[in-house]
């Protein structure tokens, strides 16, 4: 009686050929129209910020400061720029060394163990973080206490968001450069510390250098962790100290800069933002894809 | 660990020739071990800076901890003027807008992954795989400008007076609640939006976990007949299951945190639960970015820090979440994500 019933229950399981290659054909085409969807949407948001804001480069937009007054016509967003390479720059030489150490530790050092087991968790935790949580806490543990806003206070949250990036592609690098190399420079008698900086990580050079660059590209084009630390300023950075220094008081940045220009009413300061956003997006997309072909090979072996 | 010892067995040789072997002997000793202590103080260093950043939000939100109480997830009054500080909008608004996200993005990426890793020779596949890697590149004020400026005026001039037409107008969930604004500035067009962030990610993952499953099981699969479909859906997915789950939830914590494209496109009502997707709303990221920097009142400030706190400890359970379940593919497939 089972064998019956099994018997009889198959029939609706056993699909028709014909019904299960139609299906086959519909997830594939499915699939295709996906990508081409997703490639659509990337390429739609290139050309929307190419076309809007393509017009408002001029040479004045890379050389005179943020307009205060909503009138006239000049100004650019000079001073922005210029904010957004120091923050920028200040966050890598912070973030960049201890990264590529705490890959370092990661790969040659720690390994499979538990601590390092550990750390490459929460590594991988503190990428997924949002960058506002960061700038709240860069806003705690420094703009709070000295009560001003500081372009350093920008620096140290964005190196905050470089840091288990860079650990961990260095790590992923430094693990496909292969064992031997490293036990034929121990075999010579040189010491750790010679053969990882000279040779290993010489050896991954490539992919090293495309990690830091992606790492760095990554934060110049964030808004969040700058809005209550960096925050925004109509003039130029007038050197470290003082009210308008790097270290004491708010430094125009392009993204903060656009985010305001942006949800102004005036056509001329949008018309500005839409320049600041192709410029950084000239930047972010002309910086990935260039690493990426100037070092793939670094990227296998 | 071998650099000790290795260390160890040379020093005692040193003594033989001890005029040419001292200097070099000595180096070893003092380089090998402040390069290890230096690279694993920066590893650890990374650990110990996640709990400090815990440790500062915990005690920055502790005022309005102690001082608002359960209140602050559980009225929708925010109201800085009167010292009201609900976010139970903010929190509806974070998790619709997610949800939105979450349902555009994780088919569009599985079926994305399936063309990369199933159907399309590796040269191309990487090709398109970049393509979509660099959607993650765009920063996010970007997507928000470009929302603000094209995709809400579609929603609001023809998708919207579009849905009204159709009997889905009356279903709750949809039909516009008292706030609406027309739709362009809502929870459903930053859940669009978020969904086209979170994207690459999710694409990427579930690209690499799949790519995990033996060559040698998906050709048994297509020894017996199956189609490519049956192959993907019944032995790829199943095998690499919990990769797509880690997948998903990588995806779910950028969204549930994502900050400036929503800040522009939902709408910024604080004090109204929303009763529709296509009613303005805010989420806990966008309260944050725009009423930190002009908050004056104390407890403000500290309530804004405690719904970070709240919001950093979802994303982190969901980030442990999703490696754990990582991990588990990479344990059953021996290779690496």
């Amino acid at each position: 009686m089972s064998t019956v019933a099994e018997v009889r229950s198959a029939p609706p399981r056993r699909r028709s050929i014909a019904r299960r290659k139609a299906t086959d054909l519909v997830i594939k085409v499915f699939s295709w129209i996906g990508a081409w969807f997703g490639i659509a949407v990337m390429a739609f948001i290139v050309w929307e910020v190419v076309v809007r804001g393509a017009g408002a480069l001029s040479i004045a937009f890379f050389t005179q400061p943020t307009p205060q007054d909503v009138t006239s016509t000049a100004g650019g967003f000079a001073n922005a720029i210029v904010g957004t390479l120091v923050i920028t720059g200040v966050a890598a030489l912070i973030a960049i060394p201890a990264g590529f150490l705490g890959g370092i530790y990661l790969a040659e050092f720690g390994r499979n163990g538990r601590v390092a087991t550990a750390v490459r968790m929460i590594a991988n935790v503190v990428m997924g973080v949002p960058s506002i949580i960061v700038g709240v806490f860069a806003f705690a543990i420094i703009v709070k206490p000295v009560h001003h806003y500081s372009g350093f206070a920008g620096s140290v949250a964005l190196a905050f968001i470089m840091l288990p990036v860079m650990a961990r592609t260095t790590e992923d690098i430094l693990n496909l450069v292969p064992n031997e190399i490293r036990e034929s420079g121990l075999a010579m008698g040189a010491p750790r510390w010679k053969v990882t900086l000279g040779v290993v990580c010489k050896a991954a050079r490539g992919g090293l250098i495309t990690g830091a660059t992606l790492a760095i590209v990554r934060v110049a084009g964030e808004t969040a962790p700058l809005l209550f630390t960096a925050l925004s300023s109509p003039y130029w950075m007038t050197g470290l100290f003082g009210p308008g220094g790097f270290f004491e008081g708010p430094v125009a940045n392009l993204t903060k800069t656009i985010y305001d220009f942006s949800g102004s009413p005036y056509p001329h300061w949008q018309a500005l933002a839409w320049g600041g956003a192709l410029v950084i997006i000239i930047a972010v997309l002309g910086m990935n894809i260039l690493v990426r072909l100037l070092f793939q090979r670094g990227k296998e072996w | 660990m071998s650099t000790v010892e290795l260390d160890a067995t040379q020093s005692p040789g040193a003594p033989r020739g001890a005029a040419q072997a001292a200097p070099r002997g000595h180096r070893l000793r003092i380089g090998d071990p402040i390069f290890q202590v230096l690279a694993t103080a920066c590893g650890l260093g990374l650990a110990v800076a996640m709990f400090g950043l815990a440790g500062v939000l915990v005690y920055n939100s502790w005022p309005a901890i102690s001082g608002l109480g359960t209140s602050v997830f559980t009225t929708v009054a925010w109201s800085p003027v009167d010292h009201q500080y609900g976010a139970l909008a903010a929190l509806a608004g974070t998790f619709l807008s997610t949800l939105v996200a979450m349902v555009i993005a994780v088919p569009l990426a599985l079926v994305i992954a399936l063309l990369l890793v199933e159907l399309v020779h590796p040269a191309v596949a990487r090709v398109v795989g970049t393509a979509i890697e660099m959607l993650a590149a765009i920063p996010s004020i970007i997507f928000g400008m470009v929302g603000i400026f094209v995709i809400v005026p579609f929603i609001q001039d023809k998708l919207v007076p579009w849905l009204l037409t159709t009997p889905l107008a009356n279903v709750p969930g949809i039909k516009p609640g008292p706030q609406n604004q027309g739709g362009g500035l809502s929870i459903f067009t930053a859940g669009v939006v978020l969904a086209f962030m979170v994207l690459p990610f999710i694409t990427a993952v579930s690209r690499d976990v799949l790519k995990m499953v033996p060559q040698v099981t998906k050709e048994a699969g297509y020894g017996m007949g199956s189609t490519t479909w049956e192959v993907m859906h019944k032995i790829s997915m199943r095998y690499a299951n919990s990769g797509i789950v880690g997948a998903v939830f990588i995806g779910l914590g950028r969204a549930l945190g994502e900050t400036m494209a929503v800040a522009y496109l939902i709408g910024s009502v604080y004090t109204q639960l929303p009763r529709s997707l296509f009613d303005p709303g805010t989420s806990i990221a966008s309260l944050i970015a725009q009423q930190f920097s002009e908050a004056t009142d104390k407890i403000q400030v500290s309530a804004l820090i405690e719904l970070g706190l709240i919001l950093f400890l979802i994303t982190v359970v969901f980030q442990i979440m999703a490696q754990v379940w990582l991990r588990r593919v990479q344990r059953s497939t021996g290779g690496r994500a």
